[in-house]
């Protein structure tokens, strides 16, 4: 035990002034996400902007928390939202009961349902919690159109999910 | 509380609801009610990588006699209900509560005979916050976004019943987009269909 042994301590503290600082500065700068981050869900669409979603519910039936509520519907020749006989014509997630498991998305057959790395979701009212499929689906890319509409890029369901990509670009090709 | 309240409404009041706001939100002491999983991230939240104090909110207290703010993470059990209770009759005004992951918001995956679906049954909650559990920044956005809350509060009964009329509701912004300093440049996740304010989507970004 020497006599300076006390500021030595101190010139622990005083140095730490100088080193670079750990906090992430929320709301300013902070880091990103990882790639694979289970956030808010979304519905996609093909790339002629038809629906994914068949309205099959296996996600509200992998959902151990049952968030998820699903209401199928039949697209007719005049009506169409997805390619195929049916398509998800009411779609909920209440993000009061999701846990961000994922296995909504494992049971997704068509690849409809994914997650963003969007995580700001916190709200005062519970109401606003209750996801809609107006939030929830994906917003329209470039040479997408809004749904109801007939097939645009095949003849039936079988094209769009074999070789929808090639279909798209042929189609973009073909187009201007 | 007192003069204020028998006060007519005048530019005055209106600074003053302004300023009272304002220290109460600079400095709002939370008050613990950790119960699961959440709990690790709202310590995390207190640590260094995301440092709580950087809002005025210093110290964890275990006292409910001095605390601002409940954070109740974790899923009630109907055995712990009466304590969240009791904690929040004991906390002085003004008070808030923040209902911390999905089991505290609604009873999350757990919908059995044990747990109290929603702590909203027990005392009123000011901001839900899904997650299960959140990240820190979930929390932080969550406090944030209360902190404006609190900004919009009333001040006296006759502002109160002005604010009532008006219909007026505070505007859940997301706090990365409400507060970024160059909304161009933007490293993190954006809600892709509005709430953002129609600001695209960045992949890959880098702090």
């Amino acid at each position: 035990m020497g006599v300076l042994d006390p500021l030595k301590g101190f010139g622990i503290t005083f140095a730490t002034m100088f080193r670079k600082v750990a906090t992430e500065q929320y709301p300013e700068d902070y880091r990103p996400t990882e790639q694979r981050y289970h956030g808010r869900h979304q519905l996609n669409r093909h790339p002629d902007g038809l629906e994914k979603c068949v309205g099959c519910e296996l996600c509200a039936w992998a959902c151990p928390a049952d968030a998820i509520f699903v209401e199928g519907g039949d697209n007719t020749e005049e009506q169409r939202y997805s390619p195929g006989e049916r398509y998800g014509a009411d779609y909920q997630i209440n993000y009061l009961r999701c846990i961000g498991c994922g296995l909504c998305i494992e049971a997704c057959p068509t690849r409809s349902l994914t997650m963003t790395n969007f995580y700001e979701l916190a709200n005062d009212d519970r109401q606003n919690l209750i996801y809609t499929k107006e939030q929830l689906m994906a917003p329209l890319l470039p040479g997408m159109e809004q749904p109801p509409h007939p097939m645009r890029l095949g003849e039936d369901e079988q094209d769009y999910y074999v070789n929808g990509p090639e279909l798209a670009r042929k189609a973009q090709e073909e187009a201007p | 509380m007192g003069l204020e309240e028998k006060l007519p409404n005048g530019i005055l009041l209106a600074s003053v609801e302004k300023l009272v706001n304002w220290t109460r939100k600079s400095s709002m002491w939370p008050a613990q009610f950790g119960l699961a999983c959440c709990a690790m991230e709202m310590m995390a939240t207190g640590a260094t990588p995301y440092d709580l104090a950087r809002f005025g909110m210093e110290r964890f207290a275990a006292t409910p006699r001095q605390a601002d703010v409940m954070v109740v993470a974790g899923r009630v059990t109907n055995k712990m209900a009466p304590v969240l209770r009791q904690v929040y009759d004991q906390m002085s005004d003004p008070k808030w509560v923040i209902s911390m992951g999905v089991c505290a918001s609604s009873g999350g995956m757990f919908n059995n005979y044990a747990i109290v679906q929603g702590v909203d049954h027990v005392v009123p909650v000011d901001i839900y916050l899904p997650g299960c559990p959140p990240r820190p920044e979930m929390l932080l956005d969550a406090i944030l976004k209360l902190h404006a809350k609190i900004m919009d509060e009333p001040l006296g009964p006759a502002r109160a019943r002005d604010k009532l009329e008006s219909g007026k509701t505070t505007p859940m912004i997301p706090s990365s987009v409400k507060y970024a300093k160059d909304p161009d440049k933007l490293a993190g996740p954006r809600d892709p269909n509005g709430a953002s304010g129609g600001i695209p989507l960045v992949e890959g970004g880098k702090r």
